[in-house]
């Protein structure tokens, strides 16, 4: 399977597409950095103003640290949009070039080439990932320095001293890629069944739209539902930065989006091995 | 001669649509193999059949002398293929394309080995220019030089001058003639343009609707000897009837369409079966023989809407 991977990721890292999103989540950061850096101070203090009322707060609240935290909050929606633009054109975009049948007539088993496929998605999700956290960690560290890590969750908050962070966010990466390697794994079903990338990729898009929706209105209606979405668990790698770290739950989290990845990727592998090549 | 292919009762259903209904057909080694028939008739549903991209619905198809079913990947190896337009990755170059395709032929081959290649289909000179500047032309000799490049003993083309100006033409036709001869490979070729196929094939297979109409030597089917006789009738079943009693009964073909009855026969011998037909009480409407290659193709496919490009 080796030559085809490096197969896919040559087409993966040739194509101008793929570097849109190393682009965007570069212009997105720089925005972020830019704003806290020219006006966080007051920013803090306007979101801080019920806690200030109570207690003093003493340090360097505005650091590397939090403002890294705020850009991951933020990056919810986009980066599963960048993960599908890449993912749902791995396979509708070759059957719209034409090559599909090209490389299917080529002495290679439908099952390697779409594991060779998937596997390059895999490593396209990662690298966009270590670039955001190279960029939102490395880069606001740079500029703002460290510091203690206080988030503020409704009511409560929490407060990580500055030896006590890194391992958090390497692990809040860490659940991310298994996150975006989920919405990867729904962006490749559906471009198994298209002939043009553009479907998978709004249809990919639309459905974490919608479940996000569904999952963070507090709706009863909806709570009943919520343990069934993807998008509610994608969003476990809170439970990183929460004191203490709710382990149980981040690990069913994580143990459902593996389970969503094996039953898309499975899904997608029955589809192509029977699909009849027509375009 | 060893059969290189090998068709047996293949036929593929979509949903209510029959694209290819039980056909049959041998192809021998060194063959070059025409599969002609309108547009929509089914030769790219089988050609796609042939390389497992489509799967049949029944019917056996043995290539190499073995099972496409069970060995798949021994037979891709073997098979160079340019399905319709040849698309290959414009954001590549020749050589890059080649190279990749090499690969993944499982004989990847060193830059002088695929400078040859490019050297035969005569894109040397542009093998470092990205594909999305290539003409038509060139794309399709590209194709080849990817068909060809893990050397394969069976090539399959798929309307290889489709699209083409008449000089590109020119050059696949030879290209393909030089395969063919020089090269000693064993083609399939399908088309909707006679004339190419007249061109170029040793064998030629014609279908239409998805089912054989009829299969021979080029040479055979062009022989004035062998002269089609077209037959309408006022009564097409009873005079089918008459004429299955009578000494003319080998000569009848398979039946087209209700409206007419086919007839092989010598030129020589029309007059003698027109006596024949006054004989037996048939009621002629029309006795038309065809001489050529057309225009017996030109019948047995016209009842498909596309007749006017071959009606010169």
């Amino acid at each position: 399977m080796w030559p085809l991977l490096q197969i896919e990721l040559l087409k993966i890292f040739r194509k101008p597409r793929t570097y849109i999103s190393f682009v965007a989540i570069a212009v997105m950061v720089w925005l972020i950095q830019l704003a806290f850096y020219a006006d966080g101070e007051s920013y803090l203090k306007f979101g801080m103003q019920a806690l200030t009322n109570s207690f003093d707060v003493h340090g360097k609240v505005l650091n590397g640290y939090l403002v890294c935290y705020i850009i991951l909050q933020t990056f919810l929606m986009q980066v599963p949009l960048l993960i599908a633009l890449v993912a749902g054109d791995m396979i509708a975009g070759e059957a719209n070039m034409g090559t599909l049948r090209l490389l299917l007539t080529k002495p290679a088993g439908r099952g390697e080439l779409l594991a060779a496929k998937f596997t390059a998605t895999f490593i396209y999700t990662v690298s966009l990932l270590i670039w955001m956290a190279v960029l939102a960690l490395a880069g606001s560290i740079l500029i703002f320095g460290v510091g203690d890590l206080m988030i503020l969750r409704g009511s409560e908050v929490d407060l990580h001293l500055v030896g006590d962070v890194i391992w958090r966010y390497a692990a809040a990466f860490g659940f991310a890629t298994v996150a975006m390697t989920t919405v990867a794994a729904l962006a490749f079903l559906l471009s198994v069944f298209a002939e043009n990338a553009v479907g998978p990729i709004v249809a990919t898009v639309s459905v974490v739209i919608v479940f996000t929706i569904l999952s963070t209105m507090d709706i009863p209606f909806f709570n009943h539902v919520k343990p069934f979405l993807f998008t509610t668990h994608m969003i476990a790698w809170k439970g990183f930065f929460y004191t203490p770290v709710p382990w149980s739950a981040i690990w069913v989290s994580f143990g459902i989006l593996m389970g969503h990845i094996l039953l898309l990727g499975g899904a997608a592998w029955i589809a192509f091995k029977k699909k009849d090549i027509l375009c | 001669m060893a059969a290189i292919a090998q068709i047996k009762r293949l036929t593929k259903k979509f949903h209510t649509l029959t694209a290819v209904e039980d056909l049959s057909f041998t192809v021998e080694e060194g063959d070059v193999y025409g599969f002609l028939g309108q547009n929509g008739a089914g030769k790219s549903t089988t050609l796609r059949m042939l390389l497992s991209l489509v799967s049949p619905t029944s019917g056996a198809i043995e290539l190499l002398g073995m099972n496409l079913a069970t060995h798949r990947k021994e037979i891709l190896r073997e098979i160079g293929a340019v399905i319709e337009q040849p698309e290959l990755y414009t954001f590549l170059s020749a050589l890059e394309n080649l190279q990749l395709f090499s690969r993944l032929s499982g004989r990847p081959l060193k830059r002088p080995q695929l400078m040859e290649q490019l050297e035969l289909v005569g894109l040397a000179g542009r093998a470092k220019d990205a594909v999305s500047t290539y003409s038509m032309g060139m794309k399709q000799r590209l194709g080849l030089a990817v068909a060809l490049v893990h050397d394969p003993q069976l090539l399959i083309l798929d309307e290889p001058t489709n699209g083409l100006d008449p000089q590109g033409i020119a050059d696949i036709r030879n290209l393909i003639l030089h395969l063919s001869r020089d090269r000693k490979k064993t083609l399939i070729i399908s088309s909707h343009l006679l004339s190419e196929v007249q061109v170029l094939a040793t064998r030629i297979l014609i279908i239409d609707k998805g089912r054989k109409v009829v299969e021979g030597a080029a040479d055979q089917l062009l022989d004035p000897a062998d002269t089609m006789v077209l037959l309408e009738t006022l009564d097409n079943a009873g005079a089918r009837a008459k004429l299955g009693q009578s000494p003319w009964a080998s000569s009848l073909q398979p039946s087209i369409d209700k409206e007419t009855i086919l007839l092989k026969m010598d030129k020589q011998q029309i007059p003698a079966f027109n006596e024949d037909l006054v004989r037996l009480h048939i009621g002629v409407v029309r006795l038309e023989p065809r001489h050529t290659l057309e225009d017996y193709f030109l019948h047995l496919t016209t009842s498909s809407q596309h007749v006017a490009p071959f009606a010169n």
